[in-house]
């Protein structure tokens, strides 16, 4: 079967970043104006919560940046695999791109979390709460990672073993999701993504589904970006490259 | 506007959260760029050092 001349020029590493370079703009414009009329709907339009009053509005970016961040382990994972069956070298790219944004969301959640658990639950952290303890392992499965490949002179290496590890983490990712509901958590079970009707104030559902589009967006856009000097770092010594930067010489 | 900034003695928390938030997407905007202009500077700079390498010197010219 012959495939497709687009499937060939995805594997080609001058095609992805002038691609990329292209895209990124794009997504980068439209995520920041998501971002800025879903902050403005959530903080200003909304109405207070009757229970939780103003500190619900935190739940505009909260849940948000947490399933970024299990996104961005997702794409991690995946991309590490298919370097390590298929040897493709942008594959590893893409990984080692999402790391540090997935590392920094996960950070985020929990941070967000906890200013959102301090006026409603009374408390920052709860050491019991299988989801925080889940999402805090998904941390450290990030730091791991970036951790491990720097432990390694030759990329290579780096990118076989890193992706061992970041396979095998995504255990994780199921646990995260179900922890609310195989365990007692102070977490609340899933009003959105479940097959009845969303369970949320009508009025709340725009902006929060705004953020879900924005931070998902923001994420490609920031990953993009990372791939860009991901491939430049590997394909120093290529020809493409070196006509790239001497085209550029000032 | 003070009380919309106060959110009823809540905006403390919403106020850091958002804030950090945004703190967290300038950190990786910054981050990515500053990898890639220093991928780039590194490209240039091996590009270089090639360049002088290759170049002939007197003895092979003779």
């Amino acid at each position: 079967m012959r495939l497709p001349r687009w499937f060939h020029l995805l594997g080609s590493p001058p095609f992805v970043y002038g691609f990329a370079g292209n895209v990124a703009p794009w997504l980068g414009a439209v995520s920041c104006v998501l971002l800025a009329v879903g902050a403005y709907w959530g903080l200003v339009v909304a109405p207070p919560d009757r229970v939780q009053h103003e500190a619900y509005r935190i739940l505009f970016i909260h849940p948000q940046i947490a399933y970024v961040s299990i996104m961005a382990y997702v794409v991690m994972a995946v991309a590490a695999g298919i370097g390590y069956v298929w040897r493709i070298k942008l594959a590893y790219a893409i990984a080692v791109a999402a790391a540090p944004i997935g590392a920094s969301f996960t950070a985020c959640a929990l941070a967000t979390g906890s200013l959102w658990g301090r006026p409603t639950w009374g408390t920052f952290w709860q050491w019991t709460d299988p989801r925080i303890m889940s999402e805090t392992l998904l941390l450290f499965l990030f730091l791991g990672y970036l951790a491990l490949r720097a432990a390694f002179e030759d990329r290579d290496k780096a990118d076989r073993v890193s992706a061992i590890l970041a396979v095998v983490g995504v255990v994780d990712v199921p646990i995260i999701h179900y922890s609310v509901i195989w365990w007692n958590s102070l977490h609340q079970g899933p009003s959105i993504m479940k097959l009845d009707k969303p369970s949320i104030s009508p009025e709340m559902l725009p902006p929060f589904l705004i953020m879900v589009a924005a931070f998902t967006l923001c994420f490609f856009w920031l990953l993009l970006n990372g791939l860009r000097g991901e491939i430049v770092e590997r394909e120093r010594d290529s020809r493409w490259i070196r006509q790239l930067v001497e085209g550029t010489r000032g | 506007m003070t009380e919309f900034l106060r959110m009823g003695g809540q905006g403390g928390y919403v106020w850091s959260a958002y804030g950090l938030t945004l703190a967290v997407l300038v950190f990786n905007v910054w981050w990515a760029r500053h990898r890639h202009q220093a991928a780039l500077e590194r490209a240039r700079a091996s590009s270089e050092q090639q360049r002088v390498g290759k170049r002939p010197t007197v003895r092979q010219i003779e």
